[in-house]
């Protein structure tokens, strides 16, 4: 029979990884999708949270927020009304807190939060679990 | 395993971060795709003409909105679209036209507006009309302002304060948030002035 400390030498790997490993993502793009119907449901009282009302980017890794409308009818989010069936592509560059109006939230608001890119392992490692938890 | 699982579960995609175009090539601002037509603007003009994007066809324009006793938000927004015009060789900035939209019709007359708007740079357009005009134009572009009256009873305007950049064929191309650097609107207007 194994020692029981030695159950915890993967999890202290992984951790160790997830601290120290250069972080990559194959799209600095963040996607989010309106989807067809949100603007029946929302007149049909329903309040469904269609995005997050919170969205957190990080600086070089995923500090594009590309919204798709795929709703029937125009939605206006933050600084511009996309009609349906288009894309808006919004790069941040730098560290900042964005608040936005954005029509398929029942509150009628969006906030982007841009953070740093992470440096430190407790930063990577922490950046690492809400991607995972996120997923 | 375990291990194997867990550096499963964190681990990303195995390429670095790609983007869609070149640098070069990538704006600043916000972009629509597909692009289409830029909304109407029926207005009247503070050069003494009703406001037609046609009109600018060819020129890539800038479009934002506001009101001359705002306080905060369009004096910096006009001093950088002035500051990024002079930033400009003398024939780019000839091809760019500002166009300011007033969110506060009662007060913001064609002439107190081309007064206001001359104090940054003569060659923009302001753009005046009744509130029905106004509200309509504002419902058109997605734009919101809300009117808040002080004890005094004086009032000052809440609204949106992102910059439309029109591209030369009049399209819709691409929206600065506030607060962007006059560099961030040369860069993307240079990327429009050489799309002919």
């Amino acid at each position: 029979m194994k020692p029981a400390w030695l159950w915890s030498l993967p999890v202290l790997a992984a951790a160790g990884w997830a601290s120290f490993a250069p972080i990559q993502r194959a799209s600095r793009e963040h996607v989010f999708e309106i989807p067809k119907g949100t603007y029946a449901r929302r007149m049909a009282g329903d309040k469904v949270e269609i995005l997050p009302s919170k969205i957190t980017l990080t600086l070089g890794l995923d500090d594009v927020l590309l919204l798709r409308n795929l709703d029937d009818v125009p939605q206006v989010f933050g600084p511009t009304i996309m009609m349906p069936g288009q894309s808006f592509r919004l790069p941040f560059d730098r560290v900042s807190e964005n608040q936005f109006t954005c029509t398929a939230h029942a509150s009628g608001q969006m906030t982007v939060l841009v953070e740093a890119e992470p440096v430190w392992p407790w930063q990577k490692l922490r950046w690492r679990l809400r991607q995972w938890l996120e997923k | 395993m375990l291990t194997v699982m867990l550096l499963a579960a964190f681990a990303g995609a195995a390429e670095p971060p790609k983007l869609a175009a070149p640098p070069g090539d990538l704006f600043k601002a916000g972009t629509l795709s597909p692009v289409m037509p830029a909304p109407a603007l029926e207005l009247q003009g503070t050069d003494g003409k009703p406001i037609d994007l046609a009109r600018y066809e060819g020129k890539v324009v800038l479009v934002a909105f506001g009101f001359s006793n705002c306080g905060e938000v369009c004096p910096i927004t006009l001093a950088t679209l002035a500051g990024a015009r002079k930033k400009l060789a003398p024939a780019e900035a000839a091809d760019v036209q500002v166009l300011y939209v007033t969110v506060d019709p009662e007060r913001d007359t064609e002439a107190q507006m081309k007064r206001y708007l001359a104090t940054f740079d003569p060659t923009f357009i302001g753009g005046v009309g009744t509130r029905a005009q106004i509200d309509a134009a504002q419902k058109n572009w997605g734009i919101s302002s809300t009117k808040n009256v002080n004890a005094d009873g004086s009032h000052t305007i809440g609204h949106s304060s992102s910059i439309y950049l029109i591209d030369r064929q009049g399209g819709l191309r691409a929206v600065m948030p506030y607060g962007h650097p006059s560099d961030d609107f040369v860069h993307d207007l240079k990327i429009l002035l050489r799309g002919r």
